[in-house]
């Protein structure tokens, strides 16, 4: 008891002392790189000029304002700087230990609306030292479980507090449908999931409406808590877009159908059958996050996953994002999106599924995602085409700061490194 | 010995067989003793043997090519020639075609020996995440090393073609990490069949799975069953193999006790055989000699009749056990060691406890930490079968860096790539192209040589079939990929894949298997 009191005693006195705050942003100038806006546009030998922790210009021929740091580009390759929209950067330390993991509500409640992933982040995680140096310097931040997972979050992978590093929270509310969906609630399929998703949002619109009535006690019972219904307002009200996670094409179509429902601003995740609808969701402008690498029948729920399925969307003019649906391996989003072009996505429609198009999925399109004047300054100059494996992140900039690359495993691979014949066992 | 004991037998029937006018006799046929038969685990080099069905082979020759050789060499443009299921030449420039071959144009194309993955569950822990599919893991008790998954791989695994796909010929299915000794695993080439006898890689050994750390621990601890912790894993292992040391001596003690009782009943019965042949033989002489000289000596004697020896009852051998003869094949090379491991001192723990009862460890598989201890295990010769990235997933795996590979290799251990994921190993060739790079990165020369040799050679070796396979050279089974660009870049897909010079994939072609039959797009 005692040490918790002190421990509390410790938290309020750090709190007191707030740090003073960063001294502002370098000048940065990066020059003589193959420029990817993230638009489609290519400039060659272009100059990013970054002041505040924003792009200030990007263009041919610029010159680098006096005092800025000049980065020596030449012979590189500049993007924005990636973004992986699903992981749980943050919230996992180590999958299997349970203490280290902060991604899901837990219990059995199926609807977790309320569950905010900004609440369990985790600023230090040695995870995102890890990710940022391979070029992710943004992650949508992902809770998982249930049917209605909860609110994710905006992480720029830099920051020592979750109130810095979250650059949008709530992000998204994210539901769950498919054979899973209800599991461990007494069974119940996708029927049963979409059937619970419906009574969830009908409940929350009551509650906006009548919410002084249900303070008082004279509403009808709500499927869902308070939280729960006051998450889902944010979808309802479009605040926050929803994103279905669901694999199968009728489901997506079901998911589409509650979008229309409900007045959605709806998000496909997952959508390894999404190829079979493409028109559906081109034409409701519905941009689907797909896991490219997902390319055979892994479940009864993505019987039909193939390895073009990003490639068809886009041919179809649905807008497609690539994410992991890692967190560990995070880090690995260039070589998904290397992989979509290998099975036909157009490089462009690659890249820009791993920096534009998550940005404006999330409706942060006007802050993230291209190299544009006024965007967030998250920039990473590249030793060749990013999405080649052999090439590497050169500097990584997040909010107009060169981060750092090392790691914890950095860390370990120069003490070992150091060590050529390794540990002897003493013989 | 046996000489010595037949010497034996033959100066006991000289003594008895009398002397003076008597003809000399033929000497008796002594009864050798009868070969016993092998030990189980000697008779059983593989469970899958004899059942090979390799499809027709092609004859077919690619010019033009950049040979990725896997034996340390490339070749610019070169040609490759196969025919009747092996590489008949390799060379620089283009070399004659044998009538009626295929001649491709590898302009611009890479060729490779095919991938090798040491670590797949592909069949066993299928594609298709279905419960009844479920066949990787016997957790019914710790140490299963009766089972071998050659009688549970599903050969409509969608996974397959994937990985036929990506470039690999050769798996070894392994059982999965629940179980300290998880039981038997096979080597099959990746052609089509409707039963894994008829892909068994002939003549590749069998593999043993073991397990250190976490997995089997967590399996059994969270029940409170044994093993609970690291000590329970050691400790059942030690006994697991303290019990193989027993029946191998049990067999040893069978051995040499039926083999003694074989050659004491031998004697006894060529003493009485030889006896009866020489009271024929004189019974004629003295008929013939009209009883001369002892003959009346004789024919008193022969009034009692001679006694024929009972045969001794064989000695029973020892009870059949297959999953400890499984482990006496281990201890005894005929099967090889593969074992789970992700710590450093997971590793050190299990040489230790491989010195003390008697086996060797052929290759430690994830063995993330590896790089910590890559002075030692190059020294002692066992190989790593590691990942490109993966680590964190559980605190074994939490000091899992990119530059293992390249550490171990520059050690002068044999790194290998491994996928332990139907997705993987679908692209075991940027898997090695990725831990090349981040060697580079971290300063160590490295060439694209050595990465080839990763996920072709070294595995080969691993497996035990480096004779067979794993490489470009003349005499090697026709394994062969044909790449549209170097296999280390991520834009690199296989055009045509042959497995023992069969044409198994090509790129674009139908799917194979029967639960994706009617799915065609």
């Amino acid at each position: 008891m005692n040490r918790w009191i002190t421990l509390l005693a410790l938290v309020a006195g750090a709190a007191e002392a707030a740090p003073a705050p960063p001294p502002s942003p370098p000048w940065i100038a990066i020059v003589g790189a193959t420029v990817h806006t993230g638009t489609g546009e290519v400039i060659e030998g272009g100059v990013v000029v970054i002041q505040n922790g924003k792009i200030v210009k990007v263009g041919k021929g610029l010159t680098p304002p006096p005092g800025a740091e000049v980065i020596a580009a030449q012979g590189a390759v500049v993007t924005p700087g990636l973004t992986d929209p699903l992981t749980s950067l943050g919230l996992i330390e180590v999958e299997l230990e349970s203490t280290s993991r902060d991604d899901e509500q837990g219990g059995g409640d199926r609807i977790r609306a309320g569950f905010r992933a900004a609440d369990g982040y985790n600023p230090a995680s040695s995870v995102i030292a890890v990710t940022r140096a391979e070029g992710v310097t943004s992650a949508g931040v992902v809770p998982t479980g249930g049917l209605f997972s909860g609110q994710s979050a905006w992480a720029d992978l830099d920051g020592a507090t979750a109130a810095e590093a979250l650059a949008e929270a709530p992000l998204a509310l994210h539901i769950r449908l498919g054979a899973h969906a209800v599991e461990g609630q007494g069974g119940g399929g996708h029927g049963t999931a979409i059937l619970r998703v419906r009574e969830a949002f009908d409940d929350a619109r009551v509650f906006a409406r009548r919410r002084a009535d249900w303070e008082r006690n004279q509403t009808r019972a709500f499927a869902a808590s308070r939280l729960d219904l006051e998450a889902l307002n944010l979808a309802l009200d479009r605040t926050i877009v929803t994103v279905f996670h669901v694999s199968r094409a009728a489901d997506i179509l079901t998911a589409l159908a509650v979008a229309r429902e409900f007045k959605l601003r709806a998000v496909i995740a997952g959508g390894a059958e999404a190829w079979k609808v493409a028109s559906q969701l081109a034409s409701a402008k519905v941009p689907v996050i797909l896991f490219p690498l997902v390319n055979g029948p892994q479940s009864f729920d993505s019987l039909g996953a193939r390895d073009d399925n990003a490639a068809l969307l886009h041919a179809a003019g649905v807008a497609v994002a690539i994410s992991t649906n890692e967190t560990h391996n995070a880090r690995k989003l260039r070589q998904e999106a290397g992989n979509a072009v290998r099975a036909g996505l157009p490089y462009a429609a690659a890249l820009a599924a791993i920096t534009r198009v998550p940005a404006e999925a999330y409706g942060l399109g006007a802050r993230y995602g291209t190299l544009a004047p006024g965007r967030v300054a998250n920039v990473v100059v590249w030793s060749g085409d990013p999405l080649e494996i052999g090439s590497y992140a050169r500097a990584v900039i997040i909010r107009g700061r060169k981060v750092s690359t090392r790691s914890r495993q950095s860390a370990l691979f120069e003490r070992y490194r150091k060590a050529p014949t390794g540990a002897a066992t003493g013989r | 010995m046996r000489t010595d004991r037949l010497v034996l037998v033959a100066g006991l029937l000289a003594a008895c067989s009398g002397t003076g006018p008597v003809p000399s006799i033929n000497g008796p046929k002594a009864a050798l003793p009868v070969p016993l038969s092998a030990a189980p685990w000697e008779a059983r080099l593989s469970v899958a043997e004899g059942y090979e069905a390799p499809a027709a082979a092609s004859k077919v020759v690619i010019r033009g090519a950049t040979l990725l050789l896997a034996t340390g060499k490339t070749i610019a443009r070169g040609t490759i020639v196969l025919d009747r299921g092996k590489i008949i030449a390799v060379g620089e420039g283009d070399l004659p075609a044998p009538d009626g071959a295929q001649v491709i144009d590898g302009s611009g194309k890479f060729v490779t020996p095919g991938i090798i993955d040491t670590h797949s569950h592909l069949g066993v822990y299928p594609m298709i995440g279905a419960a009844a599919h479920l066949d990787g893991n016997e957790m019914t008790e710790p140490v299963t090393a009766h089972v071998q998954t050659v009688d549970a791989f599903w050969p409509q695994d969608p996974g397959i073609e994937r990985a036929v796909a990506g470039g690999v010929t050769a798996i070894q299915v392994l059982p999965g990490s629940g179980n300290l000794v998880g039981g038997r695993a096979t080597t099959l080439k990746l052609r089509r069949g409707l039963s894994p006898r008829e892909m068994h890689f002939a003549g590749a050994p069998d593999g043993l799975k073991m397990a250190c750390g976490e997995n089997p621990k967590r399996v059994y601890g969270r029940d409170k069953r044994s093993p609970m912790t690291r000590m329970g894993n050691l400790a059942l292992q030690r006994a697991a193999f303290l019990k193989a040391q027993k029946l191998r001596r049990d067999w040893a003690r069978w051995r040499d006790a039926e083999t003694h009782r074989q050659a004491a009943s031998g004697r006894k019965r060529a003493l009485f055989e030889a006896k009866q042949g020489e009271r024929t033989r004189r019974q004629a002489w003295c008929d013939e000699h009209h009883d001369a000289g002892p003959c009346g000596k004789w024919r008193a004697e022969w009034t009692l009749p001679l006694e024929e020896p009972d045969p001794s009852e064989p000695i029973a051998p020892p009870d059949r056990d297959p999953g400890t003869e499984t482990l006496v094949a281990a201890m005894e090379g005929r099967v090889l060691v593969h074992v789970h491991c992700y710590r450093a001192d997971d590793m050190l723990a299990m040489v230790a406890l491989a010195d003390e009862v008697g086996f060797k460890v052929r290759s430690f598989h994830h063995a993330l930490e590896a790089y910590k201890i890559r002075g030692e295990l190059a020294r002692r010769g066992i190989a790593a079968s590691t990942w490109a990235d993966w680590w964190g997933f559980k605190l074994e795996a939490w000091d899992g860096i990119q530059e293992n590979a390249a550490l171990i290799h520059e050690a002068g251990m044999r790194a290998i790539i491994h996928s332990d994921s139907d997705e993987g190993i679908q692209r075991l060739n940027q898997e090695a192209g990725k831990a090349l790079a981040s060697g580079r990165r971290g300063g160590i020369a490295l060439t694209e040589e050595d990465a080839i040799r990763w996920i072709t050679a070294n595995p080969a070796w691993a497996l035990g079939v480096d004779g067979r396979t794993g490489s470009l050279e003349v005499g090697k089974d026709a394994d062969v990929v044909l790449w549209n660009k170097s296999p280390f870049s991520v834009y690199a897909a296989a055009e045509k894949v042959w497995i023992d010079g069969a044409l198994t994939y090509s790129r674009g072609g139908p799917r194979w298997s029967d639960f994706e039959a009617g799915g065609e797009k």
